[in-house]
């Protein structure tokens, strides 16, 4: 796991471990499920999370949202960034 | 206004989590365990078929995670059928055990059935006191012994440490022995005094000194191990300003299905005298969530007296713990004595000092 407690190396492949899963549900919408944690995830969320496969790097993840909405890749990657960097720290996702 | 349209019934809100008391058996004797006094037998478990109708239904109600839980839900032979077909049901599936009687083997089984959570509880730091408060000797072992199987299949593992007066000092201990298992997340958890832990509180009570150490250190803990483990911890609650919002109010966000079927908002409910539950065995669970007089009984705001019915934070205390009220005032309707608003809060500010070293009365069948 990467210690940088604010960035997040271009080449890392983000993904959720196992027992941290996102899921979609008639009653509560989109949900990201782990360990004692059920988090409502808004769309910006779901979009970034659905590329957190294991096989995307972090350069690609954010190529492919800023040409998938037409938004300045700075802005995405700071986004990006902050939210994949708040999943790991609290043991959500890999990097 | 004989003719007046009756009010629209205000929604229901739909849970999130189920917690499965598979069974009230267990090896360990914990002083403080949350199940109640007495204790349902093996004869009358729900069968794996009824647990499986039951997820189904709790997912179509919108339950996203199910706690397996006890009781050791181990002591159930059909324990990875029970996991599957709670998987299957699309659900989000959390195993709490004491670790006695959780295999290596039986983990593997567990991982196939599709198992997303392990939380394993531990009593203390070292196996002498562990095992002490456990009231089972060589517990802490296998406790150590399924952590490591459970970090080696690269399943999400949560530490709870219930913490009291004996061991509440080695909050630090059992941070760092998390940490060495690999835990990614451990629960501070103080003792509630229900069930079990009611009848030892003057054994179990910290004292306020305890606390407030206790309280400095989670805090210094938490920054130093920032994104290594997330360190959940609430304040004992006779020791707060303000209730806990208990089970996040009543009939709200969680159920609790108990071994014998009934559907009840918390651990604790069943003692308060008077309410009506209704069990799986003669309803569909979702008409129970709704209907059921009992989870309707502390539903919402309306039943609140003051200060709860006028305070600003009815919404985010939900009153506390009706529980508790009834407990240490005799009415479950009253606010949660913890309050420092409540009319009988002195009580509980009594209570703070009455700590006795006497021997645990440990929990039996």
């Amino acid at each position: 796991m990467n210690d940088d407690t604010t960035s997040i190396p271009p080449d890392a492949r983000p993904r959720l471990p196992r027992g941290v899963r996102l899921v979609q549900n008639e009653t509560h919408g989109w949900t990201l499920l782990g360990p004692e944690r059920v988090i409502k995830a808004d769309p910006v969320a779901v979009e970034i999370i659905k590329r957190c496969t294991g096989q995307a790097t972090f350069t690609e993840i954010v190529d492919d949202l800023a040409a998938a909405f037409s938004a300045p890749r700075d802005r995405i990657s700071t986004d990006v960034t902050a939210m994949l960097r708040g999943l790991a720290d609290k043991r959500l996702l890999e990097l | 206004m004989a003719d007046a349209a009756p009010l629209p019934k205000p929604l229901v809100p739909k849970p999130l989590g189920l917690l499965a008391e598979l069974t009230h058996r267990c090896p360990l004797g914990c002083p403080y365990c949350s199940n109640p006094l007495a204790l349902d037998s093996r004869d009358d478990e729900l069968d794996a078929a009824t647990w499986a109708r039951v997820f189904k239904e709790a997912a179509a109600l919108g339950v996203l995670q199910i706690h397996l839980s006890g009781g050791e839900p181990a002591a159930r032979r059909d324990l990875v059928e029970i996991t599957a077909s709670a998987h299957a049901a699309g659900l989000y599936t959390n195993l709490i055990t004491s670790g006695v009687g959780v295999t290596a083997a039986r983990l593997g089984q567990l991982w196939d059935a599709g198992l997303d959570h392990v939380q394993v509880s531990i009593q203390d730091s070292t196996a002498s006191s562990a095992d002490h408060i456990a009231g089972y000797d060589g517990a802490f072992a296998r406790k150590l012994a399924l952590a490591k199987d459970v970090v080696a299949r690269k399943l999400p593992l949560t530490v709870n440490a219930v913490m009291h007066r004996a061991n509440i000092g080695r909050i630090g201990d059992m941070v760092e022995l998390a940490l060495r298992l690999g835990a990614s997340r451990v629960e501070i958890a103080h003792v509630q005094y229900y069930g079990w832990a009611l009848k030892n509180r003057s054994q179990l009570l910290p004292t306020r000194e305890q606390v407030d150490r206790a309280l400095a250190l989670v805090e210094e803990l938490r920054a130093r191990h920032h994104g290594k483990i997330v360190i959940d911890a609430a304040l004992p609650d006779y020791y707060a300003r303000y209730p806990k919002p208990c089970m996040g109010g009543w009939g709200r966000r969680s159920l609790n299905v108990t071994p014998s079927g009934k559907v009840l908002p918390c651990h604790a409910a069943e003692t308060i005298p008077g309410l009506e539950f209704w069990s799986v065995r003669d309803h569909a669970l979702g008409e129970i969530w709704e209907q059921s007089p009992a989870l309707n009984a502390f539903r919402g705001t309306a039943w609140m007296k003051e200060p709860c019915a006028s305070c600003a934070r009815r919404e985010q205390d939900f009153g506390g713990c009706r529980c508790q009220a009834l407990a240490l005032t005799g009415d479950a309707a009253a606010t949660d004595p913890v309050c420092h608003l409540a009319p009988d809060h002195a009580v509980v500010s009594a209570l703070t000092t009455l700590q006795e070293d006497a021997p645990y009365s440990y929990r039996r069948m």
